[in-house]
């Protein structure tokens, strides 16, 4: 395991074990760039991809590039450690958001919240998601107040 | 066609409850085992009668309770899918089989011994999984492609996640974790003259601002505990209900499921509508409940609402129309939820959060027990009883019990 810093979750994984279907936003990922697949239809976005367009149903996508902004949906910190290694991380802020560039049906990100105070994180809070390389194949999306 | 008022539930059985990691030298089949016989027993009926099995989050095995019951014969088992959300919904699933035909006497239950797993633990591990891919028991060993997304949020537990529902409905109506307190309070003095409650010492505000926060909002006493023990309960046409040992307790309507998108909801989904993000996601499963039984919340007595986190009460007494959408911090503010004077009594057993914890169970047994007029804070004249299951990923369920 990586070297522990307060408020940054530490990788459970070093490859994404992607599919198909799933590695273009891995790919993208390792280049820093946040991608999005949209439906080729009804332009629905779907995080992560799924096999099936849940508005018009159609199966057929296309991975977009999104600004890589979002906003804080809901969150909450994490104080007490589920395993004795997190004494070391926490408090740390784990958030839903909102990614900027999918509005309307919306997609959203489960997300670490890092070099942000645990204790002025708000809803509605603007972030910006970066990614962390944390070995050839995987590097892992948090984000941080933009 | 409905399964309205055609069944009854006729036995209720269960084990000791014990803390977590408690119960051995029992194990989960013996303690099923235990509280099937006595719920037969309560009823006066025999293993002989019993011939199916009406379970959710694949309680137990029925071959192998089959098998060491020396059960005639099984006529049906099945099992609602996902988690405890499908409590309350298998008897619903009990009452399906029974007016279908397929079966005559069937059981639900849960059995628990949390020794080398907890409910509550992480969810994902300091290796990576070494099982996933959808959850078939015919599908392969691998990480599933999808956990990456979020195997790095930190999001590891339900409590976590349900802390994300709490603090997105503070935001948007004002709920106060003064509110989640007074529920906190209401079920520990209901537990505190149960004999079968875990948790019994006097709870104060004082008290519950000064546990420790587990993940914001929610602080330990928030959170449910975790325990040990099984219940199980026995359906039987309500024909046949009439001849047994209890007063027959009926089933008058029940309803599992969810929005398509409410999904997974907080496991791993996270992308509901906003119109029902913060929600117990019971809505349209309590509009088809009372549909069905052809009642409405006023006409409830008693409500056995599915507490595995504080929060979660109060949500469901929005979506269960107790008070409109958002007001479940003032309705329990207004003193509602009490046993003793609230316009209605809510987990009248202590619940999840003070008597214990076997998935939803305690909650049908007070059920029962409320309309048999035999339950220890027993409310007056209770005719019509509420349980419910989950909040969870879908199918959440919820049961309208009636006395006879």
């Amino acid at each position: 395991m990586s070297e522990l810093k307060r408020g940054v979750f530490p990788p459970t994984q070093y490859d994404p074990y992607a599919d198909e279907a799933n590695q273009p936003f891995w790919d993208a990922a390792l280049k820093g760039k946040l991608v999005c697949s949209k439906c080729d239809n009804c332009g629905t976005f779907v995080m992560s991809p799924q096999p099936r367009c849940f508005v018009c149903q159609h199966k057929d996508f296309t991975f977009v590039e999104l600004p890589g902004t979002g906003e804080i949906y809901t969150y909450t910190v994490v104080r007490h450690p589920l395993r004795p290694a997190l004494d070391q991380v926490v408090p740390y802020v784990s958030a839903i958001v909102n990614l900027d560039g999918t509005q309307g049906a919306g997609a959203r990100m489960q997300l670490n919240v890092i070099n942000c105070d645990p204790e002025k994180v708000r809803i509605g809070d603007k972030v910006r998601i970066i990614f962390d390389k944390v070995s050839d194949t995987l590097a892992v999306p948090r984000c941080e107040p933009a | 066609m409905t399964l309205k008022d055609k069944t009854a539930v006729v036995g209720v059985g269960a084990t000791p409850y014990w803390k977590r990691g408690q119960s051995a030298p029992e194990t989960e089949l013996s303690m099923a085992c235990t509280a099937i016989l006595a719920a037969l027993d309560d009823a006066g009926l025999t293993i002989k009668d019993l011939d199916g099995f009406a379970i959710y989050s694949n309680s137990c095995d029925p071959a192998t309770v089959g098998q060491t019951l020396g059960m005639e014969e099984v006529r049906f088992a099945a099992t609602l899918t996902s988690g405890g959300g499908g409590c309350a919904g298998s008897l619903g699933l009990a009452a399906a089989a029974i007016t279908s035909g397929q079966a005559e006497c069937v059981v639900s239950l849960m059995t628990l011994q949390q020794l080398n797993r907890r409910l509550g633990g992480t969810q994902v591990g300091d290796a990576p999984p070494s099982s996933g891919g959808g959850g078939s028991p015919y599908g392969s060993n691998a990480i599933p492609p999808g956990l990456a997304y979020r195997s790095a949020s930190g999001l590891l537990s339900p409590g976590h996640q349900f802390s994300l529902l709490t603090q997105r409905h503070m935001h948007l109506y004002g709920t106060k974790r003064e509110h989640l307190a007074k529920i906190c309070i209401s079920q520990r003095k209901n537990a505190l003259n149960r004999p079968t409650a875990i948790r019994k010492e006097p709870l104060t505000m004082d008290e519950y601002f000064d546990a420790r926060i587990l993940s914001d909002p929610l602080c330990l006493l928030d959170y449910t505990m975790e325990t040990d023990g099984a219940i199980a309960v026995v359906t039987v046409s309500a024909e046949r209900a009439k001849d047994l040992k209890q007063k027959p307790v009926y089933i008058m309507g029940s309803a599992n499921g969810a929005a398509g998108r409410w999904g997974s909801a907080i496991f791993t989904y996270f992308q509901m509508p906003d119109e029902y993000f913060a929600s117990s996601g019971h809505r349209t499963v309590a509009k088809r409940m009372y549909e069905m039984a052809g009642v409405g919340p006023k006409d409830v007595d008693v409500a056995l609402l599915y507490d595995h986190f504080s929060p979660m009460v109060l949500m469901q007494l929005e979506d269960y129309g107790f008070c409109p959408i958002g007001e479940g911090g003032r309705f329990i503010d207004d003193g509602n939820i009490y046993f003793d004077g609230g316009s209605i009594p809510v987990n009248t057993h202590g619940g999840h959060l003070s008597e214990a914890y076997i998935i939803g169970m305690t909650h049908v047994k007070e059920a029962i027990e409320q309309c048999r007029g035999t339950a220890i804070n027993q409310v007056k004249d209770c005719e019509i009883a509420l349980v419910t299951g989950g909040p969870a990923g879908l199918p959440v369920s919820g049961t309208l019990l009636r006395a006879a």
